[in-house]
């Protein structure tokens, strides 16, 4: 008789388990799009702390403006999230305007702001994807070596690699290799040949960062608005050439989870997100080791927006 | 509150107040992992069942579903999960029909083996006795293949947890989001929080599937084996 | 079906068979990184597990710790020991080691304890001291479960060895993470198979290496004593 209670209570358990999935509320296990008559978002992000910041700041001034928000933070690389994104896995992103032409169209040749989103806009309405108004902010790819490096081998224009470029050894994402404004950028615009290695690591995550102070790579793909570039006092080496077209920092969203509600609320903050501000606020994070979601909502009520 | 600029790699191993601001994370984490563990091996077990079936009734599909098997599971479950991304996408589907798989290989072998291990003479004289097969299948083979087939679900709840926390390079990963959250941002404390959540997590199942074999088999237990 | 014919041109295109990131050279650190993470736990293991099971002591303790071992997941030791030591291979050793040592415990012990006692009690009865019973009599009867659990750790190890990529080492999972990264299905399909082949690889090689080093005597006793050990496990 025993036997009989325990295998039921075992089953029992089983059934409140499988209940509980489907039945959800605002646990993990939910992902989509709701229908319900309050605005509800998906905010995703990619997997490097600025986007994390930024993720935040949206959520948390969409929850001000009464918007129902999930978050779904640090999910891969855009070759991850963006399809999600497509998907309706998640319904905002925190993107750059640049880099996300790229991806949609590698053939691209727009460079200014205007052109961009310009030449954005239609690719993203064949997906029924909308960019809401880009901040000024600019976070770029950049090139960093360290200081002695620089000196051993006379750095400071990217053009400056194409002599020595066989002795070093380079470090970034996986996708730096394919990516248009990765290693082959380098080839066709500066006719950098081959480096010495490529080594996979991340974007100018923590992977890239300590092979760089080690010395296990020379060169690093790094974010022209991470902290630890000064922190560390390495060297951004300049583009002398165009290779990057703008990259401002802009919100791109299904269009028909962007309600006038959640427009209004991001483009609200997004006019008063500058390079400087963005700078500052990662440094808060990489160096200071700061949790992004306090850092965000900080300056977020600091610039009373919450 | 911070004093001078720290190094970037953190010298600080746990900080306390983070735990403290992200219970709600922690908790929903911990939840995330019960829930897809619990769903897997449940699944495991429903599916298995049927396959065990046919491999005891045909013996010559046994070797053939063991090897098939057996090949699935040495395929790395990092890799599993990409493969089914392009079809099942970021939902919690991916993660659920790899999880699934992996339990699946476990189960099968150690039903098979826990019913085929079964004394014929029990058989024999249940089938004496008048028993039907299904009858004799669910109130003597199975009972007695219980032991081993426990222990299969032994092994395949605790490798489940761990692959679990794999699942979070596919956004569902319960409480290897920790692992992740701690990478990214180069910070021990989540890192620490996820390792000793899920290693607890590990052990108190496996504690927890001792005391249901034991309430299962209460004979077992008299035999003293 | 032209995923398949993609991944055979994957597999057969020459760039994939030289330089630095081709396949040569990424098995071998495959392999690298599991040879000496499973030498390590075999020198850590081996001598616990023996000993204990000489004894015949601290059984419940040796076996409930390296249960406890198998729970801890390697994907979150992994970055937890970069987190602290930074880039190179440390974090990955300190992992796969660790994964590798509870089935060479538990086996080890396990196996010491399977001697039969009026097996040991005839060899101490013949003049042996504990050592001598140690080396000639329970190890050569321990063998067939040691070898069965360095066969179950080196196999798990070289399955797992793929996570050394995720902090940016090299071996076989390089193709998975990079594939996964570029987007490129054959890329990832390639690296799956490698190391399902590696690791059948590993199974089979060591399986031959096992019937080497057990005594033909001994083999056939394993196989019985094999079951009879699982279902004492299980209970």
């Amino acid at each position: 008789m025993r036997r009989i209670r325990l295998g039921s209570a075992a089953a029992a358990v089983c059934l409140a388990l499988l209940l509980a999935a489907c039945g959800g509320g605002d646990d993990a296990l939910q992902g989509g799009t709701q229908p319900s008559d309050k605005s509800s978002v998906i905010v995703g992000s990619t997997n490097f702390p600025e986007q994390l910041i930024l993720a935040q700041m949206y959520a948390a001034v969409l929850e001000k403006a009464g918007v129902d928000v999930t978050t779904r933070l640090n999910l891969g690389n855009r070759e991850v999230v963006f399809p999600a994104l497509e998907k309706g896995e998640i319904q905002l992103l925190p993107e750059y305007n640049g880099s996300v032409l790229s991806f949609l169209d590698p053939k691209a040749t727009a460079t200014t702001s205007e052109e961009v989103n310009t030449a954005l806009a239609p690719l993203l309405q064949a997906k029924n994807l909308v960019a809401l108004q880009q901040s000024p902010a600019e976070d770029k790819d950049g090139w960093a070596v360290t200081k002695e490096t620089a000196a051993k081998y006379n750095l400071q224009k990217i053009g400056d690699l194409k002599p020595v470029a066989g002795q070093l050894v380079v470090g970034g994402p996986p996708e730096l290799k394919t990516r248009p404004a990765g290693l082959p950028g380098l080839k066709n615009v500066y006719g950098i040949p081959d480096f010495k290695e490529f080594k996979a690591l991340d974007a100018g995550g923590p992977l890239t960062v300590s092979a760089l102070k080690k010395g296990d790579i020379d060169v690093g793909r790094v974010f022209t608005t991470q902290g630890v570039i000064a922190a560390e006092g390495w060297v951004l080496l300049e583009e002398d050439k165009p290779l990057e077209p703008a990259q401002n920092v802009v919100p791109i969203g299904r269009t028909d989870a962007m309600t006038d509600q959640v427009k209004n609320a991001l483009n609200a903050l997004s006019g008063k997100i500058t390079t400087e501000e963005l700078t500052k606020l990662n440094a808060q994070v990489d160096v200071d080791k700061k949790d992004p979601e306090q850092v965000a909502r900080d300056w977020l009520t600091q610039q009373g927006l919450i | 509150m911070t004093d001078g600029p720290p190094t970037v790699l953190a010298a600080e191993l746990i900080r306390w107040s983070w735990i403290g601001d992200h219970l709600d994370d922690i908790r929903d984490d911990l939840l995330q992992h019960l829930q897809l563990t619990g769903l897997a091996v449940l699944f495991g077990m429903l599916l298995a069942f049927p396959l065990a079936l046919a491999a005891i009734r045909w013996p010559r599909l046994y070797a053939p579903i063991l090897g098939f098997t057996g090949v699935l599971f040495t395929i790395p479950s990092l890799a599993l999960f990409i493969l089914l991304i392009p079809f099942t996408g970021l939902k919690i589907w991916t993660a659920l029909i790899g999880l699934t798989i992996y339990t699946l290989l476990i189960l099968v072998r150690n039903m098979v083996e826990g019913l085929r291990g079964v004394d014929r003479d029990v058989r024999e004289a249940a089938q004496a006795m008048g028993y039907t097969p299904a009858r004799q299948l669910f109130r003597v083979e199975l009972p007695l293949a219980l032991p081993v087939i426990m222990a299969g679900v032994r092994i395949a709840t605790v490798t489940t947890i761990g692959l679990v926390t794999v699942t979070a390079l596919i956004g569902w990963g319960g409480l290897g989001q920790l692992f992740l959250d701690g990478f990214t941002l180069n910070f021990p404390t989540p890192l620490i929080v996820g390792v000793v959540l899920s290693a607890l997590l590990a052990f108190a199942a496996d504690l927890l599937l001792v005391g249901v074999q034991r309430g299962l088999t209460p004979w077992a237990r008299d035999r003293g084996s | 079906m032209d995923v398949l014919s993609d991944l055979i041109r994957w597999l057969t295109a020459p760039e994939q068979w030289s330089g630095p990131s081709g396949i040569p050279v990424r098995t071998l650190q495959h392999i690298w990184y599991s040879l000496l993470a499973v030498a390590m736990a075999v020198a850590v293991a081996l001598p616990i597990g023996v000993v204990f099971g000489h004894i015949g002591r601290g059984g419940l303790l040796v076996i409930n710790v390296s249960n406890l071992g198998r729970a801890l997941p390697s994907l979150g030791i992994i970055i937890l020991v970069f987190t602290l030591v930074g880039f190179g291979v440390v974090p990955v050793l300190v992992a796969l080691t660790a994964l590798a040592i509870p089935p060479i415990v538990t086996n080890s012990y396990v196996g010491m304890r399977s001697v039969d006692r009026d097996v040991r009690e005839a060899a101490e009865g013949m003049g042996m001291t504990g050592w001598q019973v140690l080396w000639k009599v329970e190890l050569p009867v321990a063998m067939p479960l040691i070898m069965a659990g360095v066969r179950t750790s080196t196999v798990q190890v070289v399955a797992t060895a793929t996570l050394a990529a995720f902090v940016g080492l090299g071996g076989l999972g390089r193709y998975l993470i990079d594939g996964f990264a570029q987007r490129d299905l054959p890329q990832v399909l390639g690296g799956a198979v490698l190391v399902a082949v590696l690791s059948l690889l590993t199974e089979l090689v060591l399986g031959r290496v096992q019937t080497l080093v057990v005594s033909k005597g001994l083999a056939e006793r394993s196989a019985a004593a094999a079951v009879g050990a699982k279902v004492q496990k299980a209970a």
